[in-house]
């Protein structure tokens, strides 16, 4: 099934989705990679300049431009997700995300976590970063910059149309890996 | 002034090598998208719409641009010998701000972030001198993502080859979707430790789809892509029959006692070009 969804999604939405399906997305989303969750989960989470919860979170280290003073992204595909799955569970309980853009696998314990808050783990295509990048409306804030570097920063885009991104893992503990491995 | 003719050539070779791919490398995709359905396909449809974007914009094609590494051919009598290092350095720094690349160089202890992908030992320039005067710079930007599942096993000499195949299919079975498949594998045999994976990263420069010159080599190679394709990983390890695009084997002599194997896994972002420096200062890049 395909299905274009515009953030925040309802959790009747995320429920609709099972892994192999195709979703596309329209709103916001911010990036976040190892240091920003170990600066975020540190924090207290009124100290954070944004909400999470109304965004989806993206896997993310971008190559960004600055030009006229104004952000521009050239490059933006998804990083290696498995490098997160020691914070992800944690993360998705304090920040209530629902939606994760990354690549390859995550473990069980973030599958878990997923099917409880009701959310869903989804590939956009690994290295298509150009791609990506033209599916990017707008630049609209970027956080801890100076502290983390262009790569680790927090950005915070607004999309159209983001995808196509395939359903990994839903919230009924359904994986695309599973089912891989039943088949061979 | 000559100098600085030479640093505009390789901030070329490096912008060739960031937003576009080799004609080999886009061939090997093209084939994958003919025999590949469903997710799989879309995969590779992506990937190849995000080829020609880049190409287009002159945009990196990742937004990991890579720890920059080059391979470095200089005739013995080159003009340029003693200043060529200085010279890539200036490169990369030249670059990073021009095209622009992503500040990739961390330092492990201070995590300090270099803003021009200049630190300790990087840009990774390895060197082999020849006879004559010319130069010929291969620029591989290498990504992490794919780098991270690279492996070094320090065999028994009586595993043999059938051992080196074992672990090379095993290995990149666990790695499954994690290094952006279709992936290329470079193997490197023999040697100490550092060799094996030095060869490993070199086999990386040889175009995909050319097979080793050594016959047997070149068989092993074509057993080791059916036997990993068979394993169904897929493009982005979403199932499907195109887990590498090519397995390339180097290989040194090894110890009476050890057989090491480097196993250099890389993306189906295989970036690569090439840039000739002649004795009058006259250069292209291809």
């Amino acid at each position: 099934m395909e299905y274009h969804l515009k953030l925040p999604v309802s959790e009747k939405e995320i429920e609709k989705l099972h892994a192999g399906d195709i979703i596309y997305l329209t709103g916001k989303i911010f990036t976040a990679r190892d240091e920003t969750h170990q600066l975020m989960l540190k924090k207290n989470i009124n100290n954070i300049p944004f909400n999470p919860s109304e965004m989806a979170l993206f896997y993310c280290g971008p190559l960004m431009k600055k030009e006229n003073n104004k952000w521009l992204v050239l490059s933006a595909g998804p990083t290696t997700s498995s490098r997160m799955e020691i914070f992800e569970s944690k993360f998705i309980e304090k920040f209530d995300v629902k939606i994760i853009i990354g690549k390859g696998h995550m473990g069980k314990k973030t599958e878990k976590t997923l099917s409880k808050h009701k959310g869903v783990y989804v590939i956009f295509t690994g290295g298509a970063g150009a791609l990506a990048a033209d599916k990017v409306k707008e630049v609209l804030d970027v956080h801890w910059l100076k502290e983390l570097g262009m790569t680790e920063a927090a950005w915070i885009f607004k999309v159209k149309e983001f995808g196509p991104l395939v359903v990994a893992i839903d919230s009924h503990r359904g994986s695309i890996f599973k089912n891989l491995k039943n088949l061979t | 002034m000559e100098n600085k003719n030479l640093v505009i050539g390789i901030v070329q070779l490096i912008k060739k090598a960031e937003v576009e791919l080799p004609i080999d490398v886009v061939i090997a995709l093209k084939n994958a998208y003919k025999v590949e359905k469903g997710i799989a396909k879309i995969q590779i449809e992506n990937i190849l719409k995000n080829i020609e974007i880049a190409k287009k914009t002159k945009r990196p094609l990742c937004q990991d641009t890579g720890l920059q590494t080059f391979f470095v051919k200089i005739g013995e009598n080159s003009p340029y010998i003693g200043i060529l290092k200085n010279l890539i350095i200036e490169g990369v720094k030249t670059a990073t701000k021009e095209i622009p690349l992503r500040p990739n160089t961390v330092d492990p202890f201070t995590q300090f972030k270099d803003a021009n992908n200049i630190g300790d030992f990087i840009p990774d320039i390895s060197w082999d001198f020849v006879k004559g005067n010319k130069v010929e710079i291969i620029a591989i930007p290498k990504g992490a993502g794919s780098e991270n599942m690279s492996k070094l096993k320090m065999l028994r000499p009586s595993d043999g080859i059938k051992g080196v195949k074992k672990f090379v299919i095993e290995e990149i079975k666990k790695a499954g979707g994690n290094p952006c498949p279709p992936t290329v594998i470079g193997v490197g045999i023999g040697g100490g430790a550092d060799l094996a994976l030095y060869l490993g990263k070199k086999a990386l420069i040889r175009p995909v789809g050319m097979r080793h010159k050594d016959k047997k080599i070149a068989s092993f190679e074509i057993d080791l892509i059916k036997q990993i394709n068979k394993s169904g990983i897929g493009p982005m390890g979403l199932g499907g029959k195109t887990t590498v695009l090519d397995v390339h084997i180097e290989k040194a002599h090894r110890h009476p006692a050890s057989l090491p194997v480097g196993l250099i896994v890389q993306c189906w972002a295989n970036r690569r070009a090439l840039m000739v420096i002649h004795e009058n200062g006259r250069w292209e890049v291809k």
